[in-house]
């Protein structure tokens, strides 16, 4: 290293050093994420098997256990079906179709898939308008801010079937056909669009008083605030909002599809699979396990985009 | 007559009128700033010395009085960019590297990409951060944020540059380090400079003129001359700043017990 006589410079390369160690630490911290969530689903496997051998020799014995045993549930093959039957069960061809249930599921959750993404995306677009109105105009705020957070109080139960025969009738106008899954994209939009209005508000007014008296020192209008210092600045809590929005877009693309009578995704596989418990639990654990699966890989995509975002950035997340 | 660089006439700030929280912070503030001056505001907490920086630079209006900025109105001149600003806190957007933080006055003004690219280079050499163009703020010291925030200050090179208490929030050392810096861009750019603190070493080394306030409500207690020639390592040692750095506390103490 050469010599520097300026002390600043000199001290900064010395925190160069320093943040070249965390980003190397950084990666070693993915890779043990990796393997802390691999080690946990195993525990989990144990947790449920180890549990379902002692409810069952509770069951077994006929007695009660002293205190345990007369509190604590019993089980058997139906409401706890082996983890392994449950796994095996993706490998199943179940009659009367010609593949085995993991590839139905796996169709069945990329339909559900599509419903869950334009739910998102459509959610992001509508929360951000919100957002951006609301930061706006304080008076919006004041008499606004109150519906949108009344519009979650509603069932989801109630709307889907409106929103399905409001689909059908009234929104032939667009330029193409319209379909039933998008209604449930709707659905899912009810949901999703409320995380990224409520954070990306926050998001949008999170700039220090220093900030936008710097860009009013430099005369610049509304819209160039937000762009150049609102919006950015609101990205780590739109990067927040879009994973609750992401696991909210499946959740309601579920329900959307359960509520509203809409077949071809894991909704209403789920249902099925729920009325025919009795002569198939492993069914209904595989369509949960693909439900849960499906959460999951769309809370790591976002949070993969997040960490590249915001690591470009030179930004942490906001945990 | 030459036009003064800030012309400020029986200029007084109420806030809140009319209201139970009123509060009268500035009153019958008269003061003539010429170009090429080194203007220090100093006086204790609530003197409304950072009050007049903002009105200054019109991000406040006053209650009473006027205003003039080279010849025109404060908010004519800041709608023109007369004027940059430095705050304690260096207010980088950590999301832009330290050029493009630099550039940001530029962007909004509507500079071609390559003059901006070409003006943050210079910028940051004239900052002596020319190789940290490409590092985000957070990874730098908070010295060099300051450095960079002047820098974006003087990016457009305007005819004054606003300090708002730029070292704050800053260690001794480093604090000595960038008043030294700040006199070279000053007598390198010729900037007219308003630069308010609360530390009376650092008003008499840097200034032309120091200007004391005195408390509840805000008015000018008294201006005083600094003449100290050159500005060197030693200045802080000889007497001629001892005997200032005297008169500004005698000021102060005079204006405390008022």
């Amino acid at each position: 290293m050469e010599l520097v006589d300026d002390p600043l410079v000199r001290e900064q390369l010395v925190r160069q050093q320093a943040a070249t160690l965390d980003r190397r630490a950084a990666a070693g911290r993915g890779l043990r994420q990796i393997a802390v969530f691999s080690v946990f689903v195993v525990v989990l496997g144990f947790l449920y098997s180890g549990y379902k051998i002692f409810g069952q020799a509770i069951d077994d014995a006929q007695t009660d256990w002293p205190a345990l045993g007369s509190v604590l549930p019993r089980t058997d093959d139906l409401n706890m079906p082996p983890i392994l039957d449950i796994l095996g069960e993706f490998t199943v061809t179940p009659g009367g179709t010609d593949q085995i249930l993991g590839r139905q599921l796996f169709d069945e959750a990329m339909f559900t898939l599509r419903e869950a993404t334009v739910g998102f995306l459509a959610g992001i677009v509508v929360g951000l308008a919100i957002a951006i109105a609301l930061a706006r105009s304080r008076r919006l705020e004041r008499g606004l801010f109150p519906y949108v957070i009344a519009s979650q109080t509603i069932p989801l139960i109630a709307i889907a079937p409106l929103v399905i025969v409001w689909g059908r009738k009234n929104l032939d106008f667009v330029p193409w056909e319209w379909q039933d899954w998008m209604s449930v994209s709707i659905i899912a939009t009810f949901l999703t669009f409320f995380p990224v209005a409520v954070n990306g508000l926050r998001g949008l007014q999170s700039p220090k008083p220093e900030n936008l008296e710097l860009m009013e020192s430099y005369a610049a209008g509304w819209g160039q605030t937000l762009r150049r210092l609102r919006f950015p600045a609101a990205i780590p809590y739109l990067f927040t909002a879009a994973k609750i929005a992401a696991t909210a877009s499946v959740v309601g693309a579920i329900v959307g599809e359960i509520s509203a009578g809409v077949g071809g995704g894991l909704g209403r596989r789920v249902f099925l699979e729920a009325q025919r418990y009795t002569t198939g639990p492993e069914r209904l654990y595989a369509a949960v396990i693909a439900s849960a699966v499906l959460g999951i890989f769309v809370f790591l995509v976002i949070t993969a985009a997040e960490r590249f975002t915001l690591g470009r950035q030179g930004r942490e997340a906001l945990s | 007559m030459t036009t003064h660089a800030v012309r400020i006439e029986s200029v007084s700030k109420i806030f809140n009128p009319g209201r139970p929280n009123e509060v009268q912070a500035l009153v019958d503030i008269d003061l003539d700033i010429s170009p090429g001056e080194f203007v220090t505001l100093i006086g204790p907490s609530g003197c409304g010395k950072s009050t007049l920086l903002r009105l200054i630079a019109s991000l406040i209006d006053p209650s009473g009085g006027t205003i003039h900025v080279n010849g025109k109105s404060a908010e004519q001149a800041r709608l023109d960019q007369d004027y940059g600003m430095a705050f304690q806190r260096a207010g980088l957007f950590d999301w832009r590297t330290v050029a493009k933080n630099i550039e940001l006055p530029l962007e909004l003004m509507g500079w071609k990409k390559s003059e901006r690219e070409r003006r943050s280079k210079e910028m940051l050499e004239l900052v002596k951060l020319g190789e940290f163009g490409d590092h985000h703020p957070a990874e730098l010291s908070g010295g060099m944020q300051q450095r960079i925030a002047i820098a974006r200050s003087l990016s457009f090179s305007p005819s004054l540059l606003l300090m708002d208490e730029p070292f704050g929030a800053l260690d001794e050392m480093t604090r000595e380090h960038m008043q030294d810096e700040v006199l070279r861009l000053w007598s390198e750019t010729g900037t007219t400079v308003v630069f308010v603190t609360h530390s009376i070493p650092e008003a008499v080394y840097l200034s032309t003129r120091v200007v004391v306030m005195s408390p509840r409500p805000g008015r000018i207690a008294t201006t005083i001359d600094v003449d100290l020639g050159g500005r060197s390592d030693d200045t802080r040692a000889e007497t001629p700043f001892f005997e200032t750095v005297t008169e500004v506390r005698a000021a102060l103490r005079a204006v405390e017990a008022a």
